[in-house]
């Protein structure tokens, strides 16, 4: 990294120490977080290869690009990296990790040494994982269901379950770092109403970790057992069930959409008030929703299973919880919208994200509604509504919110600010690929594309539908390479940044840019609430903005 | 690495050199112990949440195959089974006595007493050896030529089977079959959990190796055994698995005569 402009009497934890061991035996959560940002991009962009192949296929109704088997990898592979590789640990392993010491005002997680075995254990898990890919790949789908997984894919499912259960064993002790930070190393006077939403949306998501991904990892290990040593336990020939697997897998991976999400939510809690100018509206609620979500997140698990043959009394139970957690998301949205309301709002990248967030958010949330509707998820169960439903959440929610937060604490990450036109540009160039991808799949799927087939030659009318998300794709792609470009170039050849550029509030802002090894010169003492911003000055690229 | 003093942080250090055990992010002892411990109890969290996940697989299939269940649950090893319970709780119970000796600076306690432990605890892995080679001669693993036959033999077993009552040739048959797979589950599971517990034995094996030794060296005062503390949470929790894996696996239906 070149921090060589940087002042040099600033001592920090880039210039720290130097030397390749410096940065893979560190225990400084600040390095372990640039570590899990280098990886989980590798990651994304083997997964968007995946996705690239998805779009070039469904060009033609034709199944000409790819062979059917080919294709089912491409689906597969695109989604365990995507889920397990990328968006569990995206928010959480980097900004999480390098922000959340710094936002309770502590030296450093509370077992630096584990955080470290955090990244190893992924490191692990992805190179398995890439092992996999290598050697002929995965064609389960994403979600590994039985019997196929177990009895007759003839793929390399044994790798990929280990790959995931090592990646699940990384965010398990993330996990459990951050909720002991959070108990037990928060600075004096940083009670809990004082913290910031990033640090609650992240507890409330430590706990998801926690208590669902070791249900997901014995679930796997019970795969794999079965298929290597003929335990009879999923497969309906030995007396085993293949819905018990759909429960227990569910019973994980439904949660983790609120692992990917309720982070992201995080970083938006912090954007809206810093280019609101305003304190977040209902501070309370929106915590408080944080945690709600978390709860009823994992009683909700079984609307992926609504034409699996479930009883229909439990359907009924499982359709009603999961309209009650978009109680808790609705007041979020709310309150975001209200912090903004006759706020003073400055369209800055991060703020753009933020914005583009809510949106595609709560069309995301309301799709969901669909789907969570017993009579209308029967109609569109296994179509592109779904592909597009979970995408407006995935990408337009938890990864427009990565995105957001990366341009926001930038400055603190790297010292230096990224170029303002460049991260418009790229903001807007985002929602609309994202758009213009994920929209017509809603139609398509309303119109009964099933999704995971390669070969639609018999719907030729699906076709210009299809044209459009692929374009849309490529624009996306444009939009993502481009941060990449101009945030490199930043390290090198961005402004200064100082300590405080957006005159945020938040401990983070405190400390210099980029931060001393051990965070703060002296244990901060809190004795201000959070989100004083009518107590802040403008900040000075703004104010010229306006 | 953080254990060395970093640049510009000459203050920390030597605040810290007095207090070897006291790392550097942390800002008293109390503080310390106080993470650590939360941090073990989470984690036994998971583990009981990753154990839950076989249990509610169990729950569900002794529910639906209660008679296949019982039966295979007879022909487990009720002497042994017994014996090694009484085993592993008296692994617990020098686990206990060792914490207690640190507490009160007892030093040439601690390190016999984990010896024990340790001991115990091989003894149980033996005694778990022991029961799966059994099962192996029986054919009760669900990979080797499993063969539910032996089950079926008793007068009592084909009682409570169904099987004494059933007259049609093709229909006994059908339901032979229906037995071999369904005691199949049982064993599965029964392998699965012993499996996935005794692999937690051999982990804490490993890590009272780690802790004996640095009692041997005297790592352990009064004021700092959290290493040993914790560590002797890990033993507690995988003692209580056992606890609840004996009564649901071996004493399904135990009923004399049956």
């Amino acid at each position: 990294m070149a921090t060589t402009a940087v002042s040099a009497e600033s001592k920090n934890y880039l210039n720290a120490e130097y030397g390749i061991r410096s940065w893979l035996l560190t225990t400084d959560h600040k390095r372990i977080a640039i570590l899990y940002l280098i990886s989980i991009t590798l990651m994304f962009f083997i997964g968007g290869y995946f996705a690239l192949l998805i779009r070039l296929e469904l060009l033609t109704p034709a199944g000409d690009l790819l062979t059917a088997d080919m294709y089912n990898k491409a689906f597969s592979m695109h989604g365990q990296i995507m889920v397990f590789f990328f968006l569990v640990p995206s928010i959480p392993a980097v900004l999480g990790n390098f922000l959340i010491p710094m936002m309770v005002g502590a030296k450093d997680l509370a077992f630096p040494r584990i955080n470290l075995l955090s990244w190893y254990v992924y490191i692990g898990g992805a190179a398995m994982y890439i092992w996999c890919v290598i050697t002929g790949g995965v064609d389960t789908g994403w979600t590994f269901y039985t019997p196929y997984s177990s009895l007759f894919s003839n793929t390399h499912v044994v790798e990929a379950c280990l790959a995931i259960f090592f990646a699940g064993f990384s965010s398990i002790l993330t996990g459990l770092n951050f909720v002991v930070t959070v108990h037990r190393m928060r600075a004096p006077g940083m009670t809990w109403t004082r913290l910031p939403l990033f640090v609650w949306s992240h507890y409330a998501t430590s706990i998801v970790m926690l208590l669902g991904t070791p249900v997901i990892a014995i679930t796997l290990v019970l795969v794999i057992l079965e298929r290597t040593l003929n335990l009879g336990i999923f497969d309906p020939s030995r007396g085993g069930d293949p819905v018990l697997f759909q429960h227990l897998f569910w019973f994980y991976s439904h949660p983790a959409v609120y692992i990917m999400i309720l982070p992201s939510m995080g970083v938006i809690s912090e954007i809206v008030p810093c280019f609101s100018r305003k304190r977040v509206f209902g501070y309370t609620f929106v915590a408080m929703a944080s945690i709600a979500i978390a709860v009823i997140g994992f009683l909700v698990w079984a609307h992926h299973m609504f034409v699996a043959g479930i009883s229909l009394y439990s359907a009924l139970v499982f359709s009603f919880l999961s309209y009650l957690v978009a109680v808790p998301s609705a007041i979020k949205v709310f309150n975001w919208t209200a912090t903004m309301y006759k706020g003073s709002v400055s369209f800055s990248t991060p703020m753009l994200y933020a914005m583009g967030f809510i949106g595609l958010f709560t069309m995301g949330g309301l799709t969901g509604l669909f789907l969570a509707c017993l009579g209308v998820d029967v109609h569109v169960h296994d179509t592109y509504f779904v592909i597009a439903h979970f995408h407006y959440i995935m990408v337009g929610g938890a990864v427009l919110g990565y995105l957001g937060g990366i341009h926001l604490w930038w400055p603190k990450i790297s010292g230096r600010l990224y170029p303002e036109a460049w991260g418009r540009l790229a903001a807007i160039i985002v929602f609309i690929g994202f758009n213009l991808t994920f929209f017509p799949q809603f139609i398509l799927g309303y119109l009964g594309m099933p999704r995971r087939y390669w070969d639609y030659s018999h719907m030729p009318e699906w076709q210009a539908l299809n044209v459009l998300s692929t374009a849309g794709a490529s624009i996306l792609a444009v939009g993502y390479l481009l941060p990449l470009a101009y945030l490199l170039w930043s390290l090198r050849y961005g402004k200064i940044a100082g300590d405080n550029p957006w005159m945020a509030t938040g401990l983070e802002w405190k400390t210099s840019s980029p931060p001393p090894t051990f965070n703060f010169e002296q244990t901060p003492e809190v004795t201000w609430e959070a989100y004083e911003y009518e107590k802040m000055p403008l900040p000075e690229e703004v104010t010229l903005e306006r | 690495m953080s254990d060395s003093p970093a640049i510009g942080e000459t203050p920390l250090a030597i605040e810290h050199e007095a207090r070897p055990e006291l790392r550097h992010h942390f800002s008293d002892e109390q503080q310390q112990r106080n993470a650590a411990s939360l941090g073990m109890w989470l984690f036994l969290g998971t583990e009981v949440m990753f154990f839950g996940g076989m249990f509610c697989g169990y729950l569900v299939y002794r529910r639906i195959y209660f008679p296949e269940f019982a039966v295979s649950s007879r022909s487990l090893d009720l002497v042994v089974g017994t014996l090694n319970t009484a085993v592993l709780i008296c692994s617990s119970l020098t686990v206990a006595m060792s914490v207690r000796a640190a507490q009160t600076g007892n030093r040439k306690l601690q390190v016999p007493l984990l010896l024990a432990t340790i001991f115990f605890g091989l003894v149980f892995l033996g005694v778990k050896g022991y029961e799966w080679n059994n099962k192996y001669k029986e054919h009760h693993i669900p990979t080797f030529d499993f063969s539910a036959r032996d089950l079926m033999e008793k007068a009592g077993d084909r009682h409570v089977l169904g099987l004494d009552r059933i007259s049609d040739s093709g229909q006994l048959q059908a339901r032979e079959a229906e037995v071999q797979r369904h005691s199949q589950v049982f064993f599965s599971l029964y392998f699965a959990l012993t499996g996935m517990h005794a692999l937690h034995m051999v982990v804490g094996v490993g890590i009272f190796s780690v802790i004996t030794w640095m009692a041997w060296k005297g790592a352990f005062t009064p004021e700092y055994h959290t290493p040993l503390e914790i560590a002797g949470l890990y033993w507690h929790f995988v003692d209580i698995v056992w606890i609840y894996l004996f009564p649901l696996l071996y004493l399904i239906d135990r009923r004399p005569g049956a």
